[in-house]
């Protein structure tokens, strides 16, 4: 017998409920990387296109909530910043949308798309891979207290941005100073990738805000999230016109991703990040390897390698939401099996 | 669910957004509390205290 609740099969919800707190974790932990699990996963369970977009971008706009209230707590959004990101961001999205569809008349879009995607996926995550194997600062520090990265910290290209300096300058949070024009060129260029891929963009922008405006990683992630409301609300306002947000799929997956969100914040203040740096290069890699699998899946017609491309995503997503789960318990352990020790 | 299937067009989709919104802010609320109520606890039973 199959129980319903809400309208929903009880399996079902349960399903969906277990897979929010998986991607609440990496959410949590990295602030970014787990939404773009979501659209896949319902488009391989079935849902139709436009169905499983609008879901997504509405479950990306809950968590983005939830995620810019925790952060703005933690004094960790510049608004100012985010507004300017939210004005060039538009424009460039703009522009981005104008050059898909001439490349579409072109007949090159579809090509196009799919490898910059793959190409960006993977060459974020082999970046930050290398960093963290070799001098270990990947990018994503979570030390809240560095909020002023002195000038060694800072990444090379942020320091040649910030030496630009065409008025106005302005002030941002965690003592940096840079031109109007370089964060609204950010901002723009950062938009037009996410208006050619058709993506939300956080991926691009989180690494953007540190590696070339050169705000601190937590105030990076707490604008970028600030942005990604107001994205992922007019997203999927426009799609729900439609009647394409299904809040059965929505409501649950946000239940469970607020939850994992929780432990996967708590586990930021515990847990080794080096080690854990490395597993999310990999993830964003592998990632890459799974777009590529499924773009491959659709050109030559085999429909079975959607599913091997969903088993990639969902595998290396539980691999990192485990080794966080982990390493956590691990150190939390440790800590209190050290602690009696320094009492004697 | 809970109806809202019916409304359409700008209506249903702001009281859609809206249903989102509550429960993210509901979520975080209750969420936070049952941290800070459990969290030291649960925290406690992991270091084996």
């Amino acid at each position: 017998m199959n129980m319903e609740l809400f309208g929903i099969a009880v399996s079902l919800l349960g399903l969906f409920v277990g897979f929010g707190v998986l991607i609440g974790l990496l959410f949590g932990f990295f602030g970014m990387g787990g939404s773009f699990l979501v659209t896949p996963a319902l488009l391989v369970m079935g849902y139709p296109t436009d169905v499983a977009v609008a879901s997504g971008l509405a479950f990306v706009f809950g968590t983005s909530v939830i995620a810019t209230l925790k952060h703005r707590d933690l004094g960790q959004v510049d608004y100012k910043l985010g507004v300017l990101m939210i004005a060039g961001t538009t424009a460039g999205i703009e522009v981005g949308r104008i050059g898909l569809h001439f490349m579409q008349d072109l007949g090159v879009a579809n090509t196009f798309v799919s490898v910059t995607y793959v190409a960006l996926l993977g060459g974020i995550g082999a970046f930050i891979t290398r960093n963290a194997l070799t001098d270990g600062d990947g990018g994503l520090s979570h030390d809240a207290e560095a909020e002023e990265p002195s000038e060694e910290e800072l990444p090379e290209i942020a320091q040649t941005i910030q030496s630009y300096e065409i008025p106005p300058m302005m002030s941002l949070r965690g003592g940096v100073t840079v031109s109007l024009w370089m964060i609204l060129l950010v901002a723009f260029a950062t938009g037009l990738l996410s208006g050619l891929l058709g993506v939300g963009g956080g991926f691009i922008r989180m690494p953007a805000l540190f590696y070339l405006v050169g705000v601190p990683v937590p105030v990076a992630v707490g604008t970028d999230l600030f942005e990604i409301v107001f994205s992922g609300g007019i997203g999927s306002f426009l799609y729900a016109m439609d009647g394409a947000v299904d809040l059965t799929i929505v409501a649950p997956l946000l239940a469970g991703s607020a939850f994992g969100a929780r432990l996967g914040a708590a586990a930021t203040s515990i847990v080794e990040e080096e080690e854990i740096k490395v597993y999310f290069g990999v993830m964003l890699l592998l990632g890459a390897v799974a777009v590529a699998v499924r773009e491959v899946g659709g050109l030559v017609e085999m429909p079975i390698l959607d599913m091997v491309s969903l088993i990639i995503i969902l595998g290396a997503a539980t691999l990192v939401s485990g080794a966080i789960v982990v390493s956590s318990i691990r150190e939390l352990r440790s800590k209190g099996q050290a602690k009696p020790q320094l009492a004697d | 669910m809970f109806g809202i299937e019916t409304l359409g067009g700008p209506v249903g989709a702001v009281v859609l957004i809206g249903i989102v919104l509550l429960e993210a802010i509901v979520l975080y609320v209750g969420y936070g509390a049952l941290e800070r109520f459990l969290g030291p606890r649960i925290a406690r039973l992991l270091r084996g205290e």
